[in-house]
């Protein structure tokens, strides 16, 4: 299974601990997490379902590239890291 | 219950309370978020955030109890033929909260420009989609050249829950007489100095910084635009422009006296290149003739090299009518116990303000 981590940003307004979830792709490990936590969605989401303009997530180290349908597949042992993409100061 | 004044700004909400006759901060919350909108009815209290990275929030205290995240206004899945919509259909932020007339009802007010309703008292919400897909709004220009249109105000007939009118930015008043099922623009008589010359008029084509209404004549609509001040007696649909206003007529806010219907407040700056305060003086200026001359107010106001801007929702006047809060964009604050004619200032150094609100009763 893959492993979802949030960044720790989040813990100030609800807790988003490491979850261990299966899915092909990006888009499906997330919507595994958000079902156990679905206040969690709009944090990552946009209404659209589209990472937020200033969510970045990570796939073993490299950025994923559809950040609309999050169609990237993942394998079964990534790590897959959502954090904040660092705009301004 | 308890007096309360509730202070939204880019780092925290304030609450303050009355001691020993002065305002002083009595708690903070969600410190370090940016506050976009409060309404506080009773003991209860709405704050909505607009976090940077992790988009626009609703949260909810009751009475003496904690916080509760609630689910914030969404909007519903772009129809593939909406492919071509000038407007995101996501949250943007909330950028006003209204109470509905009707127990648990709600409306929010937001970028891009959606209207929401809640009727249990925010668990929930819709959007109002009969005002979204009107093809006008496509037409609905951003804010301040941004992508994003903003809903900044919205009016509830107190004696008609089903009677509303919001002011939008920029795309004029937009008005419902039958609760939100069906809406049509209403402005007359504005006109927009920067647009082609065969536009200035057109009802769409107006920012409408702000609206506020008389709640015991609501026929009586004032609006701050982003031309000059403008004045109604036809609930919106006729405006005759207020000349008189000093020192200048460009300005974001306006609060209107909840019985008086002559009675009205202003912030005024100079115009919108700038945006700063007349000679680095803040003052505010009231008229209680319905708009043939004003008073202009500086009494425990800062006037010298303040540069302090006051935004659409940071001027706020409470239920009796001669208590005002006004704060800034360099995290003024004050407030007046005299409709206006002397503020103080607490003891504090608070972040840029965005929004003041009296709890209401």
């Amino acid at each position: 299974m893959a492993t979802v981590r949030f960044t720790s940003a989040l813990e100030r307004f609800l807790a988003a601990p490491p979850a261990d979830v299966a899915g092909a792709t990006v888009g499906e490990a997330l919507a595994a997490v958000f079902e156990a936590r679905p206040a969690l969605r709009g944090y990552v989401l946009d209404d659209q379902g589209a990472l937020r303009r200033h969510v970045a997530v990570y796939i073993d180290g490299k950025a994923v590239r559809d950040r609309i349908k999050l169609s990237d597949p993942i394998g079964a042992e990534d790590d897959i890291y959502v954090f904040q993409a660092l705009t301004g100061g | 219950m308890p007096e309360r004044l509730y202070v939204g700004t880019r780092k925290g909400l304030f609450e303050l309370a009355p001691d020993n006759g002065h305002w002083d901060i009595a708690a903070t919350h969600f410190l370090g978020d940016p506050v976009s909108a409060v309404l506080a009815l009773g003991d209860t209290v709405y704050a909505a955030l607009d976090l940077g990275h992790f988009g626009a929030k609703l949260w909810r205290r009751d009475g003496a109890g904690g916080w509760q995240e609630l689910a914030a206004p969404a909007f519903p899945p772009k129809p593939e033929d909406a492919g071509d919509d000038p407007h995101p259909w996501s949250l943007g932020k909330i950028w006003v909260m209204e109470p509905g007339g009707v127990p648990g009802r709600l409306w929010a007010g937001t970028m891009p420009g959606g209207l929401f309703r809640s009727d249990d008292g925010g668990e929930s919400w819709s959007l109002n989609e009969a005002l979204w897909f009107m093809p006008e709004r496509r037409q609905w220009q951003g804010v301040a050249g941004g992508e994003q249109p903003g809903i900044s105000s919205v009016l509830i007939d107190p004696r008609n829950p089903d009677d509303i009118r919001v002011g939008v930015s920029t795309a004029g008043v937009w008005a419902s007489t039958d609760g939100g099922a069906s809406w049509s623009i209403i402005n007359e008589g504005m006109y927009n100095e920067y647009m082609p010359p065969e536009q200035k008029g057109l009802p769409i084509a107006q920012d409408i910084h702000r609206l506020a209404r008389c709640a015991a004549y609501p026929e009586v609509v004032w609006c701050q635009h982003h031309n000059g001040v403008f004045r109604s007696e036809d609930r919106g649909h006729n405006w005759h422009e207020i000349t008189a206003i000093r020192p200048s007529k460009f300005g974001f806010a306006v609060a209107a006296h909840p019985r008086d219907p002559d009675t009205a407040w202003f912030v005024p700056a100079v115009k919108d290149e700038r945006r700063i305060p007349m000679d680095g003086k803040v003052v505010v200026a009231r008229t209680r003739d319905g708009g043939k001359s004003f008073d202009v107010l500086r009494s425990g106001l800062p006037q010298r090299y303040a540069y302090d801007l006051v935004w659409r929702h940071a001027l706020a006047i409470d239920g009796s009518g001669e208590r005002l809060a006004m704060g800034s964009t360099s995290g003024g604050l004050w407030i007046s116990e005299d409709c206006g004619d002397n503020w103080s200032a607490p003891e504090a150094r608070l972040p840029p303000i965005s929004v003041v609100r009296f709890a209401s009763n």
